[in-house]
């Protein structure tokens, strides 16, 4: 459903992507992990051209990013995307956050677009506060909006990058379950986080990145059950985040 | 002989306020109108990417900025006829009328002040909402007037209204075009009456209220309006 093959990006002269090559099929979970800096928000960014890219191609269900022709805000309105810093529109109330991109871009009518809107926030637990402004809840609050939000567009995949990381510590699990709850229905995502939890419940595959490069690329239980076979820098870097 | 005469004030008053002041704010309220307008496309036209259009904007805005007011309102009162007359092809001047060239001369003139202020605002929402904003599908303009620019207007409340108490009193100077705004109409009765001293120190007391009142209720906004982010 997501493929990047070969992709490469540079700033300037400083080389941010090398030849990263992977994908996501249709209903898979891809966790993208790795130190700061690695490139993994970077390259999560470049499947919705987000972030633009200077070498190879990417395909969303057959359609190819990169190419001149392709209609943008068509692809994107059928990715989800949360944010580290959820991004949720200040100056609109949480029901209108959620129905804003329905009615502009997918034509839905007012009330169609509030009735899903309202079953998205039943579904975060959030329907007490479609009224309020964002800037009323607390982070984890906003953040089960924001998911809200992209689910409303009815995604076919889903991209989170570092959903989790910008919360305080006791409200990661109210996040993290809508997330588990998402993945067991089967739908595509491919999520960068630091919650190994998360990955070894839900993941089907983990990719490991470090310094813009793809190092390890394996299936959830290899990555996790066989760590004399990983690499040094995912053996060291697994060594930092576990038994915690 | 030196006695002092407000009474006059009071004689006058219709003339004064009815047809000066009104033309006054009704120049500043349309041209605050206009010039936000357009001083907005050019914010946005400065933000492109495209060198070739923030060039542009960013010319005439520098241009408009590094030449004074009054040059402007010459500029356009006695050009502007022979533009629009070589443009149409009619080979002659076509009169545009005083209100209207000032009106034009304003928009112009205070769109780049406008644009500088915009840009500010603009540049004060994080770039995060504009990526969300292209990640739920929107398109550059869907973006711009419905996440964008809602905030960098509230954001820019209280600085464009203030820069619109500066429009008011500028709009003084459109006495050189021989236009009767509020000012003119006071002078008109000083000239008239032998009552200088008198209507130029009401013309001051009432330029000072709406100025001071204004700028007090800009204030007061600015506290109420604040986005809870």
């Amino acid at each position: 459903m997501i493929e990047f093959k070969n992709v490469s990006k540079w700033y300037g002269s400083f080389q941010v992507l090398t030849d990263c090559t992977t994908s996501v099929s249709k209903g898979e979970v891809v966790v993208i992990c790795g130190p700061s800096g690695s490139g993994k928000s970077t390259l999560i960014k470049t499947a919705n051209a987000l972030e633009p890219f200077q070498k190879g191609e990417i395909f969303i269900d057959g359609v190819s990013v990169g190419a001149a022709g392709t209609n943008l805000p068509k692809l994107r309105s059928r990715i989800g995307m949360v944010f580290q810093h959820f991004e949720l529109f200040p100056h609109l109330s949480v029901m209108r956050n959620l129905t804003l991109a329905q009615i502009k871009v997918l034509g839905r009518s007012e009330s169609e677009a509030k009735e899903r809107g309202r079953a998205l926030l039943d579904r975060v637990g959030l329907s007490a506060h479609m009224d309020k402004y964002p800037g009323q809840l607390s982070g984890g609050q906003q953040q089960r909006v924001a998911i809200a939000r992209a689910l409303a567009m009815n995604p076919m995949a889903m991209l989170f990058d570092e959903p989790t990381s910008a919360l305080d510590p006791e409200m990661v699990n109210e996040v993290l379950d809508v997330m588990v709850d998402l993945a067991k229905e089967g739908m595509t995502m491919m999520v960068v986080t630091h919650e190994m939890g998360f990955a070894r419940s839900v993941a089907d595959r983990v990719v490991f990145m470090d310094q813009g490069a793809i190092v390890e690329d394996c299936a959830k239980d290899e990555f996790f059950g066989n760590p004399e076979a990983r690499s040094d820098r995912a053996k060291h870097f697994l060594s930092k985040i576990l038994h915690h | 002989m030196f006695g002092f005469d407000f009474d006059v004030i009071w004689r006058t008053l219709p003339y004064v306020l009815g047809t000066g002041l009104v033309f006054t704010v009704k120049l500043t309220v349309v041209a605050t109108i206009g010039a936000v307008i357009l001083g907005t496309l050019m914010a946005m036209m400065r933000l492109s990417s495209n060198p070739v259009i923030s060039g542009v904007a960013g010319f005439y805005v520098n241009l408009m900025r590094a030449l004074p007011l009054i040059l402007i309102i010459f500029w356009f009162y006695f050009l502007v006829p022979y533009i629009i007359g070589w443009v149409t092809g009619a080979g002659r001047p076509i009169a545009v009328g005083g209100f209207t060239s000032a009106l034009i001369t304003f928009i112009l003139f205070e769109a780049a002040y406008f644009c500088e202020i915009m840009r500010a605002g603009i540049q004060s929402i994080p770039f995060g909402q504009i990526g969300a904003g292209y990640a739920l599908g929107l398109n550059y303009w869907q973006v711009m007037g419905q996440i964008v620019l809602p905030q960098a207007f509230r954001n820019m409340t209280p600085v464009l209204l203030t820069q619109m108490i500066v429009l008011f009193q500028d709009t003084s100077l459109v006495y050189v075009l021989s236009l009767t705004d509020f000012l003119g109409a006071a002078n008109n009765i000083a000239q008239r009456d032998g009552r200088m001293v008198e209507m130029f120190v009401f013309a001051a007391v009432v330029y000072f209220l709406i100025s001071y009142v204004a700028s007090r209720s800009v204030k007061r906004l600015e506290r109420r309006i604040a986005i809870v982010r």
